[in-house]
């Protein structure tokens, strides 16, 4: 008696557990086409349903502004229940790894963050975007975002994006007390920067500070390095597919490297990008070459610009904005496709970008933003933005694809711990192989 | 029912009774056996087969490259240096582990006051994950400015008048000694920054292996020592002669269990260098979720995968038929 109910039971588990494995196996090794149709549920007439948006805006600044969108769209379509989906971590490391395992097993959110310019490619190449370039038309986006940044988000003749915001990569952050106890001015060339480098070694004070721990800073480092040597012209050739990178000037970019990082902390590879920053609010560095996030920081730990600290363009990258951007898509196979349309829509508007920038403490990607909101830092990126020669940043996924930011990073991770001149270079020569 | 006791009367019953048994043991197991034979061994065959594949970027290519991948990842200087650096870990991380959990067993064996407390002292950072761990022993090993304006262990040193144990610790860029071989694109030793991390490591199991010993330690029957000591041997020859080969499985297994722990970390040097400086702390758990996840370059994080696996089998097979034989001998 006992044994056949066991029997039963366990028959039952038994057959539960397979249609589960079925379901729980079956996904995963599918190609990422597999996608689910879309519902066919009637488009949301009023509002309704669900949206769910992807990113990795998780600290103080950037979940403030990405919560003030938020806010607008609920205004703007009563009822649509949003889910924020974002995982933590600088630079979108782990939320990409989130994203990429959602993509391939077939369930995408309706809309990601992702770099504008090359990193875009991938998720194109994949077949995982649609198409935008109707709905930029509709939206009249092409006439007030600057060419040059429609180019990078057009791909295979056609758009693939929204951009949110720009941040410039190639600033100089510098402590204005000690700047102004030495009698120094900023730095404006690289020449200028030894001079001030050794005055500053001099008195004790670190020159330059320069993170690791976070993997990107040497390299962020190095692009500002190869601007000032290759100029804005030759600089933006250096990542195209064939690119050419025996050029001797390649040599010279990673000597004045190693020159910088002689001037810098000898714990780099112990502080992110954000303790290097603290070191200069401290007094106890005076400079850091880092992108404009580093604003941001400055705020939020209550110091002012133009009295603590003082910004410049970082050297020999005077006239030029070294430029990246956050953009949101469309995921092929959205589960919620006119919800989603309705988040670009308001990611694209003058309304959204000028409730997210401020807050996050970026620029618009859009020229006719409302300038007045925006702090002095800001206003002075927007007018540079628009006046200077732009070019996009490789580290930060604008310029390459991600293939080659990996190997570039890494020959520069490198360098910076064994400061080789000659292995650096080879080791670039080797990664422009994932230049495509 | 009526039937069945009928025919359990006869002998030839017992035969299918026992099927009947076997068919509830195999139902039994079958639910989880189906989810591993799933979950476990069917993705690392789709690992396998995914090695051998072209399979770069997001959309995924199935033609067939054979073994390309693995030669292309055994030629980079990276993948090199990360076999270095997990062969140094691995062999100091064990050699401490056993040395100082058999060290921590005596000690603590030898009937002393507050066994309880020491015990529990000891075993207490196994608690702990190797993230927490790694955050921790990050913050402890952080050099800062060092000598003049430490932080860290340096700060303590300095603040305790022992200034010249400063170190640069994680930050650390040698290799000693650094020997170039001809062929091999990094440099043959030890990785400076590699010894702070087994130091973490090395906090955190020891007390594991230690609780291990003390098991070993207390099933040694005292007769032996007792029969050892009235033929005249020193605690040394007792200790020597007879504890050490009693406790010789129970190092094996330590051996297996660390070892094996070892050969996968990732957790505590992802939170505790991330592999800086260079690649001197980077171990092939690493450069595979790099390569992966970051580069897009899936079949080549599949055969940096492949390597690990083949690298932990190497460890576990061999105790596992050891393990096989010694229970058929019982």
């Amino acid at each position: 008696m006992l044994t056949t109910k066991w029997l039963k039971l366990f028959g039952v588990f038994s057959i539960l557990a397979l249609a589960l494995a079925a379901c729980g196996g079956a996904p995963a090794p599918s190609q990422p086409t597999a996608a689910p149709a879309q519902p066919t549920t009637a488009p949301a007439p009023t509002g309704g349903g669900k949206l769910e948006i992807f990113s990795w805006w998780t600290n103080a600044g950037e979940a403030d502004g990405l919560n003030a969108m938020f806010e607008l769209y609920k205004q703007q379509n009563p009822g649509v229940e949003i889910v924020n989906a974002t995982v933590a971590g600088g630079a979108g490391t782990n939320a990409k790894t989130v994203l990429k395992t959602r993509l391939q097993g077939g369930q995408p959110p309706d809309s990601w963050q992702v770099h504008a310019g090359k990193e875009l490619t991938s998720y194109v190449d994949a077949g995982q975007m649609v198409p935008l370039t109707q709905f930029f038309k509709e939206q009249g986006f092409d006439k007030v975002m600057p060419p040059k940044l429609l180019e990078q988000i057009t791909y295979n003749g056609e758009i693939w994006s929204v951009p949110v915001n720009i941040h410039r990569s190639n600033v100089l952050w510098y402590n204005i007390k000690i700047f102004q106890e030495n009698g120094l001015t900023p730095p404006k060339t690289i020449d200028d920067f030894f001079k001030v480098a050794e005055a500053l070694k001099a008195k004790g004070i670190i020159p330059l500070a320069v993170g690791g721990k976070d993997r990107f800073e040497t390299p962020h480092l190095f692009e500002s390095v190869l601007l000032a040597v290759f100029g804005p012209e030759d600089y933006p050739k250096l990542f195209q597919p064939g690119a050419d990178w025996s050029d001797p000037r390649v040599r010279q970019a990673a000597e004045i490297a190693k020159r910088m990082l002689e001037y810098s902390n000898s714990d780099r590879s112990s502080l992110g990008w954000a303790d290097a920053a603290q070191l200069v609010l401290d007094g106890k560095a005076a400079m850091t070459i880092m992108g404009d996030w580093a604003h941001g920081y400055f705020i939020g730990k209550g110091a002012k610009v133009g009295v603590d600290y003082g910004y410049a363009p970082a050297p020999g990258n005077e006239g030029v904005f070294m430029w990246l951007s956050d953009s949101f898509g469309l995921a092929k196979g959205a589960p919620n496709p006119d919800q989603a349309k309705a988040w670009l829509a308001l990611c694209g508007s003058r309304e959204g970008q000028d409730a997210f920038n401020p807050k996050k403490g970026s620029i618009p990607a859009r020229t006719d933003a409302d300038v007045s909101l925006y702090d002095e830092y800001l206003q002075y990126s927007i007018k540079a933005f628009s006046s200077e020669k732009l070019v996009p940043s490789v580290v930060h996924g604008a310029a390459a694809p991600e293939a080659y930011m990996t190997e570039y990073g890494n020959a520069l991770n490198v360098f910076a711990s064994d400061l080789d001149v000659d292995a650096v270079v080879e080791a670039l020569k080797d990664a422009a192989k994932d230049l495509k | 029912m009526q039937q069945a006791k009928t025919l359990s009367a006869r002998p030839a019953r017992r035969v299918r009774w026992m099927n009947r048994d076997r068919a509830i043991a195999l139902l039994m197991i079958a639910p989880s056996a189906l989810a591993i034979a799933v979950f476990v061994y069917g993705f690392i065959g789709w690992t396998a087969y995914i090695s051998m594949t072209d399979w770069r970027g997001l959309a995924i290519s199935t033609s067939f490259v054979g073994f390309d991948n693995y030669l292309t990842i055994f030629s980079t200087g990276r993948f090199q240096t990360n076999i270095r650096n997990l062969i140094v870990f691995t062999l100091f991380f064990l050699a401490s582990c056993l040395v100082i959990g058999l060290l921590l067993a005596v000690l603590v064996d030898a009937r002393i006051r507050f066994e309880g407390f020491f015990r529990s002292v000891y075993i207490f950072p196994m608690a702990l994950s190797f993230i927490v761990t790694g955050v921790v022993w990050q913050w402890l090993f952080a050099p800062g400015n060092w000598p003049s304006d430490p932080t860290g262990i340096n700060l303590l040193f300095k603040q305790s008048g022992l200034g010249f144990l400063q170190a640069a610790w994680t930050t650390d860029t040698n290799v000693v000694p650094g020997w170039r071989i001809e062929g091999l694109r990094t440099r043959i030793g030890i990785p400076m920054a590699m010894i702070p991390v087994v130091v973490a490591a090395v906090w955190q199991m020891s007390g594991f292996v230690m609780a291990m010993y003390l098991a070993g330690l207390r099933g040694i029957p005292d007769e032996i020592k007792e029969a050892a000591r009235v033929d005249g041997a020193t605690e040394w020859q007792v200790f020597r002669n007879i504890t050490l080969p009693m406790l010789q499985p129970i190092t094996l297994s330590a051996v297996i269990i660390l070892g094996h722990i070892s050969l996968k970390i990732f957790d505590l040097i992802i939170t505790m260098t991330g592999g800086a400086p260079g690649n001197n702390t980077e171990v092939p758990g690493l450069y595979m979720y790099e390569i992966t996840f970051k580069a897009n370059k899936f079949a080549e994080g599949a055969a940096v995968a492949m390597v690990m696996l083949v690298v932990v089998a190497l460890l576990v097979v061999p105790y596992l038929i050891y393990n096989r034989r010694t229970e058929v001998e019982r």
